[in-house]
């Protein structure tokens, strides 16, 4: 369903990657992999339609990814975008409206920031940050394509634990998901690919 | 249209909750507007005739102070990226910043204009000449500096640069809007200044928005 043919990305004037082709299907799980500043991120957000590749392109469903690929795809990127004045349900209502989410309390409960819904994103700490970005996953479920850069960073092993169950569910359910990963945690999936940039 | 009442009612809930940002806008606007009697003398008909041009350019100034701020903390903790993936259609978010930012710097400046106003002697349709040529001049300002705050995203001496690169294109809405009520001030009828001033605003809500988008994916990319 995700496809790429001879992509390459350049940032700065370097080259980071070139002639990178890959298809990604139903239920397929991809891991990038790389040292740091190989251009994982650089990759995912090209998949996901913020940074234009310098050659080659990214199909999805056969044609060229189109204005309704945003309710297909899932980014998540190193930021979590929360508000610091806000508090964590109204940061994770706002992030389940704009993605055509329909936000349930219950998905901070899964991934353990329910207790912490009415207190401002300010008093969070890094990781709490991160579950409250990832909670949106648990609402995910309508959308194939998920593209998680880095999303055990920061966690905790109940987090990860919950976070690993979350992402083999939209596998088993026929989704696809790429991530970005110094840690890696065996996965559940249909089929595994890994390219190293 | 779902997304631009999302994006404003939490552009507005958080404003609520920095009341301290909006205040300092217009508080540097009354202060500007009130140090030129202090500088040039308390002579009646001179502060007369120079009220509209000071209080248009306080307003030009206090815009361009509170532009930088419009996509900068966005771009900062990921909004702007979750915003530029999201299905919901890219300018009609960048509308609801603007309309964001116009009810909170451009409107609280129209309303306080006219104490502004009393304080050089304008007489009361001046006052409300005032009043008006604000209300369809601010949001050009918006609408043209959300263009500028985007392309200076990132940028290291972001303040400096939004003032450089809108400070010029200010100057039409300047002229328009001071010109409303100086032309009523010397018994002309003001009503070509209105017209100037709202096809202004049709011409900058065409086009700030859509480079504004253009900037941000830049920005972004």
């Amino acid at each position: 369903m995700l496809e790429t043919m001879a992509l390459a990305c350049e940032r700065g004037g370097r080259r980071l990657f070139s002639d990178l082709g890959f298809a990604l299907g139903a239920g397929e799980l991809l891991r990038v992999r790389g040292p740091n500043g190989a251009g994982k991120t650089s990759l995912l957000r090209i998949l996901a339609g913020l940074t234009r590749p310098a050659m080659g392109n990214v199909t999805w469903r056969g044609k060229q990814r189109d204005w309704d690929f945003g309710r297909e795809m899932l980014f998540l990127g190193h930021a979590p975008a929360l508000k610091d004045e806000l508090t964590v349900s109204e940061n994770f209502a706002f992030n389940c409206q704009l993605s055509f989410l329909k936000e349930d309390a219950n998905a901070l409960e899964q991934i353990g920031v329910g207790k912490l819904a009415g207190l401002p994103a300010r008093f969070l700490s890094q990781g709490q940050r991160k579950r409250v970005a990832l909670a949106r996953l648990a609402l995910a479920s309508s959308m194939p394509l998920w593209l998680l850069d880095e999303p055990f960073s920061a966690l905790d092993e109940a987090a990860i634990t919950a976070v690993r169950g979350l992402i083999e569910g939209h596998l088993r359910e026929g989704g696809l998901v790429v991530l970005t990963s110094h840690q890696e945690f065996p996965l559940a999936a249909r089929a595994e690919r890994a390219i190293t940039l | 249209m779902a997304g631009f009442s999302l994006l404003l009612r939490r552009e507005l809930r958080i404003a609520m909750r920095r009341r301290g940002d909006v205040l300092n806008v217009l508080v540097f606007f009354v202060i500007v507007a009130s140090l030129f009697p202090l500088g040039v003398g308390p002579e009646p008909s001179q502060l007369r005739a120079m009220a509209p041009g000071v209080v248009w350019i306080g307003a030009l100034l206090a815009a361009v102070l509170s532009l930088p701020r419009l996509f900068a903390a966005d771009y900062a903790d990921g909004t702007l990226e979750q915003l530029l993936v999201s299905a919901q259609p890219l300018p009609v978010l960048v509308l609801a910043k603007i309309a964001a930012h116009w009810l909170l710097s451009g409107l609280p400046l129209a309303i306080v204009a006219p104490l502004l106003g009393l304080q050089y002697d304008l007489p009361g349709d001046a006052l409300f000449a005032l009043m008006a040529s604000l209300l369809l001049g601010t949001p050009v300002l918006s609408m043209l500096g959300a263009a500028g705050a985007a392309l200076v995203l990132g940028a290291r001496a972001a303040g400096a640069l939004t003032a450089l690169l809108l400070l010029p294109l200010y100057v039409p809405v300047l002229i328009f809007g001071a010109g409303a009520v100086n032309a009523l001030l010397i018994g002309i009828n003001p009503s070509a200044h209105f017209s100037v001033l709202g096809a202004l605003l049709a011409v900058s809500s065409l086009i700030g928005p859509w480079a504004a988008c253009a900037a941000l994916r830049v920005a972004l990319d």
